[in-house]
């Protein structure tokens, strides 16, 4: 599609020849005019004809393809330089065009105007290897409270009474083997120690973990309550990872965290309720 | 406490450059907290003028102080980035940013046109470069840079074409407005000088003496045509 600049280097002529991409016509036009050094308002353009044309004919030496777009230029070119080969007053008026467009003020507005945009290419093209060298602030995702129990299912009150029933079938076999009678060993206030000496030296606990080392349904009560009891205090909050898996226990996270929605449900629940399953 | 750190702080640790609508949504949204105070609560509706305003003085300030990184509007989006001569090291470190290989001259040139005078017709371009731009435009058009925005009213109803955000992005550009010698190149034409200076002088507006009689001629054939 595009022709070729050729530079040949003034001491290896026939080795050193150099292939730049013109651009079309306009380019090479362009190219010729900075040869020249002149502004291109002030132009010869009968002597830029020639230049190209001998242009093309060096094209033609090389074999190289020449596009239409350059024989269009070649002709156009010819033209403003036949037209200058005559007198003013004697050139031909085209009908119809009287005086209009004058072809050598066309090709120059045309000229600038592509010269105007090969700058902007130019400057976009520094922008764009500017734009290599500059890097965003990307910061990590912020988490807050990472692991916190926000995003996972809430824990009713339900499920914990299905949870300490589960452990409370381990004693209703054993008793009816059995019948020994024990004083009450264990309080409330002794499990609620208890549970919150497990949390501080382990973080986090799950359900049925609490309850391993009970012997008796009333010790399983017992620290049944002390867990009611603290999440009630929103000491402790209750977490499923997913649905129908152990439930896990762990220390509320102080404010941030809203409360999860089974605290409310154990609010409101006396404990009188809950201890008879 | 003024609004321009608010939004220092929150384009400092955005996961991605915020415009001005997305900025003003935190501030609805903090309004609304529980414990928003009387400050938080008074920046609810901050005006859009008032970000725009705060976010140009935050730049302007940056600017100033000539620190290794500034604040930048990119496609209306704004975003701290860090100054180019840094990017030795950068690149040590997060590595060579991922971009496509750079344009070609010709897709730069089509680009540039199509930038400056859009809406425009694949022909308005080849009328410019004056050469035919069917590849460089399914290369621009692959890459995302410009898209059809619809059929110019003319004869054949030929496409039209528009730059994208993401010719704004690559270039890091603000808008169009921030393409270098923007008004200039935009719709106004060149304008014709006085009179032609390219003629050769001597050759054809000087008429030679012997040819005097037969351009005497040439004017009364003329007057009869």
């Amino acid at each position: 599609m595009s022709l070729r600049r050729f530079k040949v280097s003034r001491f290896m002529a026939e080795y050193k020849v150099q292939f730049e991409v013109f651009e079309g016509p306009l380019d090479l036009l362009l190219y010729l005019i900075k040869q020249e050094e002149v502004d291109i308002y002030e132009v010869n353009l009968t002597k830029l004809a020639t230049q190209f044309i001998a242009h093309i004919d060096l094209m033609r030496e090389f074999d190289l393809e020449i596009a239409g777009e350059f024989l269009v230029m070649a002709s156009t070119l010819m033209y403003i330089k036949s037209r200058e080969l005559l007198p003013v007053d004697q050139q031909v008026v085209v009908e119809g065009e009287d005086e209009g467009e004058d072809p050598r003020w066309e090709l120059i507005r045309q000229l600038v105007e592509y010269k105007k945009f090969k700058d902007a290419a130019a400057k976009l093209q520094v922008r764009e290897a500017e734009q290599e060298n500059i890097f965003p602030r990307v910061p990590e995702k912020i988490e807050f409270a990472s692991g916190a129990p926000v995003a996972k299912p809430d824990v009713s009150i339900f499920d914990l009474l299905n949870a300490v029933n589960v452990v409370l079938q381990r004693f209703t076999k054993r008793d009816e083997s059995s019948r020994d009678v024990y004083e009450d060993k264990w309080t409330v206030s002794e499990k609620i120690e208890y549970v919150m000496g497990v949390l501080n030296s382990r973080g986090s606990v799950r359900f049925a973990e609490l309850f391993e080392n009970a012997s008796s349904r009333t010790e399983v009560i017992c620290t049944f309550l002390a867990l009611l009891e603290l999440i009630r205090l929103k000491q402790l909050a209750c977490t499923q990872p997913e649905a129908f898996e152990e439930i896990e226990i762990r220390k509320a996270v102080p404010m941030a965290v809203a409360p999860p929605a089974e605290n409310q449900t154990t609010q409101n629940n006396p404990p009188s309720e809950i201890t008879n399953p | 406490m003024e609004l321009k750190f608010i939004l220092e702080s929150l384009l400092f640790s955005a996961q991605k450059p915020l415009n001005v609508k997305e900025l003003r949504d935190v501030f609805a949204t903090a309004a609304e907290a529980e414990d928003a105070d009387a400050a938080v609560k008074s920046l609810k509706k901050v005006k859009e003028e008032d970000v725009t305003a705060a976010l140009e003085t935050l730049a302007a300030e940056h600017e100033a102080a000539a620190r290794s990184y500034r604040l930048v509007c990119v496609a209306g989006s704004w975003q701290f980035v860090t100054q180019p001569e840094f990017a030795p090291w950068l690149k040590a470190l997060v590595g060579v940013k991922a971009r496509p290989s750079r344009l070609s001259q010709p897709a730069l040139e089509t680009l540039a046109i199509i930038a400056y005078r859009q809406p425009v017709t694949r022909a308005e371009v080849e009328q410019i470069r004056g050469v035919n731009i069917d590849g460089t435009m399914q290369t621009l058009l692959e890459r995302g840079l410009v898209e059809s925005t619809g059929r110019a009213e003319v004869v054949g109803r030929p496409q039209i074409y528009s730059t994208t955000t993401m010719f704004l992005e690559y270039f890091g550009l603000r808008g169009l407005e921030d393409l270098p010698a923007a008004d200039e190149l935009r719709r106004i034409p060149i304008e014709r000088p006085p009179a032609p200076v390219t003629a050769d002088p001597g050759l054809a507006t000087v008429p030679p003496e012997q040819l005097n009689l037969e351009a005497a001629e040439g004017k009364s054939q003329k007057v009869e045509t």
